[in-house]
């Protein structure tokens, strides 16, 4: 009920924009030139839909995403793992992982593309280096932080290194990985905009580029609108897949 | 067991003799700390089978320190720990272990917290020993709750019960109950008196608490500080389980106060009892 009264409430300012721009717009008080009103999104949208071109385009996103993601986390969390718990590794690779992180991802799309040329590959591959970063750090901070304390009590059962890594380390590092694999999907989402933007023939990107070369800011709305939707219900996804996981904990995820 | 040992041995005192061959023996036992601190030195102690131990000292006499040495969670600089006579260089499966705080791993809930170190176990069996326990303590109702979910006592509890469930031969306490109030101190005085009913492990406790010491052990130990040695020993007479308002409990409290004032004054103006006076004490 309550929370049912506070999604409504958070629904009220976007509907009352809506409706008052599609007013506004009517008698011509204002041109839906260049920001066109709902009702033409909407249909434009519709049209999308109708044509398959929606859907083509919305999964060429989120294939790349997907694939980025699988990447970039696999990487991230072998990486982390191995460098926080192999001291020789961490001296020898962590100083590089840390300062090639301080590159903004964006700034190796020319790279990339010149290394890769502009099909899927570097497309990929960008967003699979968005993941990466927050992913790795994410595990690699928990591994170092895991308790003490907790690994004594592994220690007084006489534990193996093999349980002590299974009973004790991978439940304490989880809650935190999975903050990482989340901060990096949504990274994804970014990258995938990018990678998109550098020049593809299909994809939600694509859709951008196409109107604003043709003027369709309906078009471009109507994209924007779809990245959103696909990022938020890729995080839903993995909320609702990994929750069971992290059920003892205290806070309070699902409100975040 | 150490009975085998013992089958040939002549006499009608077996039984007697059994009892008298120590379960954990701490033999001329030091630990200086990286950094330098000594915090042990020539430590000598035997405890003998279901004995129960109290060790009290003022902070930082190196009480911990000791624990940790016994329980083979730390190295020592010098002598040795055995158990069983078996020597401690990592942690044996016949020592359990309560820290000060419960430790509990908060991902699993309160049955799976004290099962944790039960190994070997059929499913049944294993359930069985984890009920049982729980019903000791008085959480079978908590069973799957969360650690996040109970109180500090109730926490406290729950490690006990993980310590007992594998039924250690030995049993080290570090300050169990320093957190809890008075009123909850008392219940698990009882609650680890039950416990411990069934299989009379070995108990060594540390505790701040001199009421604590004389109402639960055998005989109570007091430590003094830079470097942490043992000083002396007082036993407690009575069985328990004992009454806490009994004019012997107030005089035995009195007794280990006194003690523990001697060893905190400094050591030049300290006269050690002669051994052989400490001899009669044990
Ligand atoms: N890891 C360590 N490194 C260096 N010194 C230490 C370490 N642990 C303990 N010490 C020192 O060793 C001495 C004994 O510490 P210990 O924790 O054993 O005392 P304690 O008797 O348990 O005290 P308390 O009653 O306050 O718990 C102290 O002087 C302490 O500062
Ligand atoms: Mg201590």
């Amino acid at each position: 009920m309550r929370q049912g009264g506070r999604v409504g409430l958070g629904l009220v300012l976007p509907l009352a924009l809506a409706i008052g721009w599609e007013i506004a717009i009517d008698p011509g008080l204002v041109s839906g030139r260049l920001l066109p009103p709902p009702s033409r999104i909407g249909a434009t949208l519709l049209d999308l839909a109708a044509s398959g071109d929606l859907l083509m385009h919305v999964q060429a996103t989120l294939i790349r995403v997907g694939l980025g993601f699988l990447w970039g986390a696999a990487v991230g969390i072998l990486a982390g793992g191995l460098v926080a718990t192999l001291p020789t590794l961490r001296w020898l690779l962590d100083p590089s992982l840390q300062a090639l992180r301080a590159v903004p991802s964006l700034a190796w799309v020319p790279l990339f593309i010149l290394w890769f040329g502009i099909l899927e590959t570097p497309k990929v591959l960008l967003i699979a280096v968005g993941v990466f970063f927050p992913v790795y750090v994410g595990v690699s901070g928990a591994i170092a932080s895991v308790d003490r304390k907790l690994i004594e009590v592994g220690r007084i059962f006489r534990l193996s290194r093999f349980g002590l890594a299974r009973r004790i380390l991978l439940p304490a590092v989880l809650p935190a990985t999975l903050v990482g694999l989340r901060t990096g999907l949504g990274l994804g989402f970014l990258f995938v905009v990018a990678a998109e933007l550098m020049g593809a023939s299909e994809g939600l990107g694509y859709l951008l580029v196409d109107g604003q070369q043709f003027g369709k800011p309906d078009q471009i709305v109507a994209a924007i609108f779809d990245f959103a939707a696909a990022g938020k219900l890729a995080d839903l996804v993995l909320m609702t897949l990994t929750r069971p996981l992290t059920r003892w904990q205290d806070t309070e995820r699902e409100s975040l | 067991m150490t009975g085998e040992t013992l089958h040939h041995a002549p006499g009608p005192s077996l039984q007697l003799l059994t009892q008298e061959i120590p379960v954990l023996i701490v033999d001329d036992l030091s630990k200086t700390y990286a950094d330098g601190t000594q915090a042990l030195a020539g430590i000598n102690l035997s405890v003998h089978p279901g004995e129960i131990v109290a060790l009290v000292g003022g902070s930082g006499c190196g009480k911990t320190t000791l624990l940790r040495l016994i329980a083979g969670l730390d190295q020592a600089s010098g002598g040795c720990v055995q158990v069983d006579g078996e020597t401690i260089r990592e942690p044996h499966p016949d020592v359990g272990v309560v820290f000060q705080e419960a430790r509990l791993l908060p991902w699993l809930d309160v049955a799976d917290n004290v099962g944790f170190g039960l190994a070997g176990l059929t499913g049944s069996e294993h359930r069985g020993r984890v009920v049982g326990a729980l019903e000791r303590i008085g959480l079978a109702e908590h069973a799957d709750r969360w650690p996040r979910e109970l109180s500090g006592g109730q926490q406290q509890r729950v490690a006990i019960a993980r310590a007992f469930v594998t039924i250690p031969r030995v049993l080290l306490l570090d300050e169990p109950f320093s957190a809890l109030d008075a009123f909850t101190r008392r219940d698990l005085h009882d609650q680890l008196l039950n416990l411990w009913g069934e299989a009379k492990p070995t108990i060594l406790l540390v505790t701040h608490d001199v009421g604590e010491a004389v109402t639960l052990a055998d005989r109570v130990v007091v430590m003094r500080p830079r470097p942490g040695r043992l000083d002396e020993t007082i036993v407690i007479g009575p069985a328990r389980p004992r009454d806490p308002v009994a004019a012997h409990h107030e005089n035995a409290v009195r007794r280990v106060m006194a003690a523990l004032d001697r060893s905190l004054r400094p050591a030049a103006a300290h006269q050690p009892l002669a051994p052989e006076d400490r001899a009669t004490w044990w």
